[in-house]
């Protein structure tokens, strides 16, 4: 079994400190090209900035399988300076309002430092007291004199890596964590198979990255690693919470239906008894809306058989996300024991 | 300036009653400035810097305590949360804080739960304080076993330093102010002056001010000066009440201040060439200073306050010239105060 351990904690820190917004993730690749480079038979990056990592295995009949890890995280662009100096910013990816004032951020390539501010409560209306404050009224403040800031730049939450026990709390915990396991994946390869490791670009715009990185690697076989909300919390009304999508602590979770894919029956089952028979467990991802690159993937060239695992993590998509190590951990040992038991057989089995 | 002594302020605790941590900070700073140090029943420190006069005093207050939660109920993994003093929950979902427990700091955040696991109603718009969570990250037995109801929970975000001499964090309000004055306090170790000074950190004022009421009943002072923040332009926030930032501190005009310190303030202002704003507050200021007034026989107040962005939430921003100049426009009054001063402090009728 492979563990997490302080080289691992020390290369998820590396990777959620990093900002890399869709559109603009070559600090990402920066450090998946250094972590990989040595162990690749061939490393490219692709038209969109997708990094594409080939490790060939050894032996015939080796099935194709491409694994895929978007790099990109949500954020922001400064799309207007005004004449206070403050900047209007819009969001890139998906974004709850409700998330963002009263948030440092980082600006630009060079982390500039902001903040997102709001009104002072005592200048509030008591109407206003309980509303949303809408993305259209906040700012971002790189404050006085002239920091390095312009329109166009991108900008995210500034959150540094924290160690919390058994958990990380850190912000693009969506999708550093299935970077750091693809990363681990091709460190640790499987010799029966041909490891095509997509590090994708702009998945939180709508899965385009790993559109074209399914098209140009061409896999028998192909899995999203992701990391998918745990909305394991208690109901208002102390009934039971039925809604959960996944719970922290009770491995990766296995997507059967989300919102923009099936997955391929004969991998779920094949992901579901390696988790039986290695004892490591999972989870069942409740089938609901969202997706993952395997969105992309699936529909690409003439179709693909693919699914998607992810690593179970609250808070996403706001300024820190929480996640377990452990889940971590299991997640990684269930997609290599998988891939390392995976026969050709699979795609003769009946869907 | 030297911002050392002010993110240690930012980074330390003490919420509205539970000021120890952050008292303890300014014991070690005042120490060397004072020539007298104490505290109060309540918790509020007590530095006197001695004048070479007899018997007139001046207080200067600056509450040190800050605005944040505190833990109502323990929920399996989860916390519940109340406020102490004016929280803006529309400011507190995803926000990094620290939860305070007798087994040491625990790192967190509030979380807001998804619509679908909230009372209708609660879909939209902010959500209610009661339905916010703490999610420090550890099992349910762990939680048990560390945290319970009445630990205090503060924002944690980290003092951080911005284009334009600019310092952004959380309780700023009043941490700046008490940066003031002891910048004030290590300018007159240099100077002479004729009056008492009273440097008092005051408690509890998030939550209506009962530190500064007790301490000018014991202190008794000729004259009091409350040193505050106040709202500076920004986003949602440029009507009347609000000063630019960076644009030195103000002088406060109303009920509160009395109207021969405001024009002594304001010449000695002038005089300097020390840039300043009228804060108009017509009656009560909000602030220590409604409480200093009104304390024993009645003392002459006014409000000096430097102007802030964001007041109240995690990422306050302030200027840091500003805390300057209010330490010197603080030291250079001092320093003015002559044996006949009180008697001056007449009504133009």
């Amino acid at each position: 079994m492979l563990k997490i351990r302080k080289p691992q904690l020390n290369l998820l820190e590396k990777l959620t400190n990093a900002t890399a917004v869709s559109g603009d993730e070559g600090a990402i690749r920066k450090i998946v090209r250094v972590e990989v480079e040595n162990i690749a038979d061939e490393i490219k990056t692709d038209a969109m900035g997708n990094l594409l990592v080939t490790k060939r295995g050894k032996g015939r009949n080796r099935l194709k399988i491409m694994l895929a890890a978007h790099m990109d995280e949500i954020g922001f662009m400064l799309v207007n300076k005004e004449s206070d100096g403050f900047f209007q910013f819009a969001p890139l990816g998906g974004m709850d309002p409700r998330q963002l004032a009263g948030k440092p951020v980082w600006v630009g390539r060079e982390k500039v430092p902001g903040v997102i501010g709001a009104a002072p409560i005592h200048l509030v209306s008591p109407g206003q007291y309980n509303s949303t404050i809408p993305i259209a009224s906040l700012r971002i403040d790189v404050g006085l004199g002239k920091p390095n800031v312009k329109v166009g730049d991108r900008a995210t939450f500034a959150t540094k890596f924290l160690r919390m026990g058994d958990s990380i709390r850190a912000k693009a915990l969506d999708d550093r964590l299935g970077v750091a396991i693809l990363i681990e994946l091709l460190k640790n390869a499987p010799a029966n198979i041909d490891l095509l490791a997509a590090f994708t670009v702009q998945e939180e715009l709508g899965l385009r990255g790993a559109k074209v990185a399914a098209h140009a690697l061409d896999p028998d076989l192909a899995l999203a690693i992701d990391s998918t909300p745990a909305l394991d919390f208690p109901v208002h009304d102390g009934s039971e919470n039925i809604r959960y999508n996944t719970k922290l602590g009770a491995g990766p979770a296995i997507y059967t239906v989300d919102g923009r894919t099936l997955s391929d029956p004969r991998i779920i089952r094949w992901l579901s008894e390696t988790g039986d028979a290695k004892k490591i467990p999972y989870q069942y991802r409740q089938p609901g809306s969202g997706g993952t690159d395997a969105g992309s993937i699936h529909i690409s060239r003439a179709g693909i058989p693919t699914g998607s695992v992810s690593v179970p993590g609250r808070y996403a998509h706001s300024a820190m996300g929480l996640c377990r190590i452990k889940d971590w951990e299991n997640t990684l040992n269930l997609l290599h024991a998988a891939l390392s038991d995976l026969s050709p057989d699979i795609l003769k089995e009946a869907r | 300036m030297k911002t050392d002594f002010l993110k240690s302020l930012l980074s330390s605790s003490g919420l509205s009653g539970f000021e120890i941590p952050v008292a303890e900070l300014i014991k070690e700073k005042w120490a060397s400035l004072t020539d007298e140090l104490d505290q109060s029943a309540l918790g509020s420190l007590h530095g006197l810097k001695r004048g070479s006069g007899k018997g007139h005093s001046v207080m200067i207050a600056t509450h040190m305590d800050a605005i944040g939660l505190i833990v109502s109920k323990v929920s399996g993994e989860f916390l519940h949360v109340a406020n102490l003093g004016g929280i803006d929950i529309r400011v507190l979902p995803g926000q990094a804080v620290i939860v305070h427990s007798e087994r040491g700091d625990l790192s967190g955040i509030i979380a807001q739960p998804p619509a679908h696991l909230l009372p209708e109603g609660e879909a939209k718009g902010a959500v209610a304080l009661k339905h916010l969570l703490i999610d420090v990250g550890l099992s349910a037995r762990q939680v048990a076993r560390k945290i319970k109801i009445g630990d205090t929970v503060s924002f944690a975000t980290e003092p951080t330093e911005m284009s334009g001499g600019l310092l952004a964090g959380h309780s700023l309000d009043n941490r700046a102010s008490v940066a003031a004055l002891t910048l004030c306090l290590e300018e007159l170790q240099s100077r002479d002056h004729i009056w008492d000074v009273w440097a008092a950190a005051t408690v509890q004022e998030e939550i209506g001010h009962m530190g500064a009421s007790t301490s000018a009943f014991q202190i008794r002072p000729d004259i009091a000066i409350a040193v505050n923040v106040t709202f500076a332009k920004g986003p949602g926030a440029t009507n009347w009440e609000t000063f630019e930032l960076g644009s030195g501190p103000t002088i406060g005009l109303g009920a509160v201040n009395h109207p021969f310190l405001h024009q002594q303030f304001k010449e000695l202002a002038e005089k300097l060439e020390i840039p300043f704003g009228i804060e108009i507050l017509p009656g009560r200021s909000g602030t220590d200073g409604d409480d200093l007034q009104i304390s024993v026989e009645g003392i002459p107040t006014i409000v000096i306050s430097i102007p802030i962005r964001y007041m109240h939430t995690p990422v306050e921003v302030v200027a840091t010239k500003d805390i300057q100049r209010t330490a010197r426009l603080l030291t250079e009054f001092v320093a003015m105060l002559d044996a006949d001063f009180l008697e001056k402090i007449v009504w133009d009728d």
